[in-house]
């Protein structure tokens, strides 16, 4: 395949010249590697405990958590009642929350409304309900113009609200973090929370996107 | 402090860029990074807000143009420096050489996944009822602190409607800077678009902040 051809070309060139590498991680994969091998050598941290907690981010928390909560809200009007109430016991309910994550506030979108968050100032987000958060969401794009053209930033991602459409930016400022509820797309009555949950995008639950419209973006 | 990370409302970084089928790391480094982040922030020697702060100091050249994992590296190496916990060189060479300085607690492996549910409240017993309510008219103070703090430059000396209480919270400006928790009651305040950015702003749209008790007065009547 030619996309191979390419990369065995660009290694045997890497190979061959080894001190004109200039990948820009080096740097900071080796910078890394020191600030750990001394932070373990002196005893601060556990090195399986880094391993875990890589782990833990890489293949267990994530946003097909935050879509459960959506789908458990599309589908049960009283949890969905809770939810809006009180973000942080609704979640908890099913396993969900702690660090990142300790007081979290869920926002409706609905036919004239419509939510979007946003950290101008570092990247706060809902680690225990969506995970890490993606290179936009913390890249200065999108913290300088959320707050000032978020339907600028929803053209960004195709996305296009009707003009009379109200929109709510959310400036994640506190240890207080929010999650979209986005709405339930139509025609989806007959699905079940799963095949509900895989409607739900991560943008669609930060507010830049729409369920059921991105699901190729997610996870 | 009005450093680059104070990105609301700036212009010329043009559009956002989503990458599709963006993996959660993208390189192994930036995990290391992360666990790295965690475990030491458990370990009690500084507060999330000192965390914050670190980085936002950071020279703004350096800033906007480091990748955010970066910006967590140089981060956490001016925490670990600045509270005698490794020297510069030891972390230019990765050797360990002066003895270790005691910390509160190490981060066991078997204890992450307990630490981590359980998480860090910032909310605390309130001694006193909140000063605004809902629906309440208020003015964000006019500040240039050069340290740090989570009132942005662009909703600053602004009007805008109290929206919700969230509750009693530690007060970032006081504990990034070694001052205590100092809790004060945290506020979602909204602000109309026109508000912030004129009378050309899309009013359709408005923006709605976290702001602790201090940052705001009541508004004229």
């Amino acid at each position: 395949m030619p996309h191979d051809h390419h990369h065995d070309h660009d290694h045997h060139h890497d190979h061959d010249h080894p001190h004109h590498h200039t990948s820009v991680s080096d740097p900071d994969a080796s910078r890394v590697a020191a600030l750990e091998a001394v932070l373990v050598a002196k005893g601060y941290v556990d090195p399986a405990a880094l391993d875990r907690i890589v782990e833990m981010y890489a293949t267990e928390v994530g946003p097909h958590i935050g879509a459960a909560v959506v789908a458990r809200a599309w589908t049960d009007p009283a949890f969905r009642a809770r939810l809006l109430a009180d973000g942080t016991a609704a979640i908890q309910e099913l396993g969900y929350g702690g660090r990142a994550g300790e007081h979290l506030v869920v926002v409706e979108n609905t036919p004239d409304t419509h939510n979007m968050i946003v950290c101008t100032l570092c990247s706060c987000y809902p680690w225990p309900v969506l995970g890490l958060p993606p290179v936009w969401y913390k890249s200065a794009p999108y913290r300088s113009r959320a707050v000032m053209d978020p339907r600028g930033v929803l053209a960004d991602f195709g996305v296009t609200l009707p003009a009379e459409t109200e929109i709510r930016v959310w400036d994640s400022t506190a240890e207080v973090r929010y999650l979209v509820l986005p709405e339930r797309p139509a025609g989806t009555e007959g699905l079940d929370e799963a095949a509900l949950a895989a409607l739900v995008s991560r943008e669609a639950m930060i507010g830049t996107g729409l369920a059921g419209t991105n699901p190729a973006s997610q996870r | 402090m009005n450093g680059a990370h104070d990105l609301g409302g700036q212009h010329g970084f043009g559009p956002v860029q989503p990458e599709p089928a963006e993996p959660v790391f993208h390189a192994a480094w930036e995990g290391r990074m992360l666990a790295l982040n965690v475990a030491m922030g458990a370990t009690g020697t500084w507060s999330i807000d000192a965390s914050r702060h670190a980085r936002e100091s950071l020279p703004p050249a350096v800033y906007l143009t480091s990748s955010y994992y970066r910006i967590w590296r140089l981060g956490l190496e001016r925490l670990v420096i600045d509270h005698g916990l490794a020297s510069a060189e030891e972390l230019a060479t990765g050797v360990a050489v002066d003895p270790p300085r005691p910390v509160a607690r190490t981060l066991a492996a078997d204890r992450v996944d307990a630490v981590l549910a359980a998480g860090f409240p910032y909310d605390r017993p309130a001694p006193a009822p909140a000063q605004f309510q809902v629906g309440q008219a208020v003015l964000t103070r006019v500040m240039h602190p050069v340290t740090h703090t989570r009132l942005p430059r662009y909703a600053r000396g602004k009007p805008g409607v109290v929206e919700r209480v969230h509750g009693y919270h530690v007060f970032p400006d006081s504990h990034a800077h070694g001052g205590g928790e100092a809790p004060q009651w945290l506020y979602s305040v909204r602000f109309a678009a026109p508000e912030l950015w004129g009378q050309d702003a899309d009013p359709t749209v408005s923006v709605r902040i976290d702001l602790w008790e201090s940052y705001l007065v009541a508004a004229p009547q």
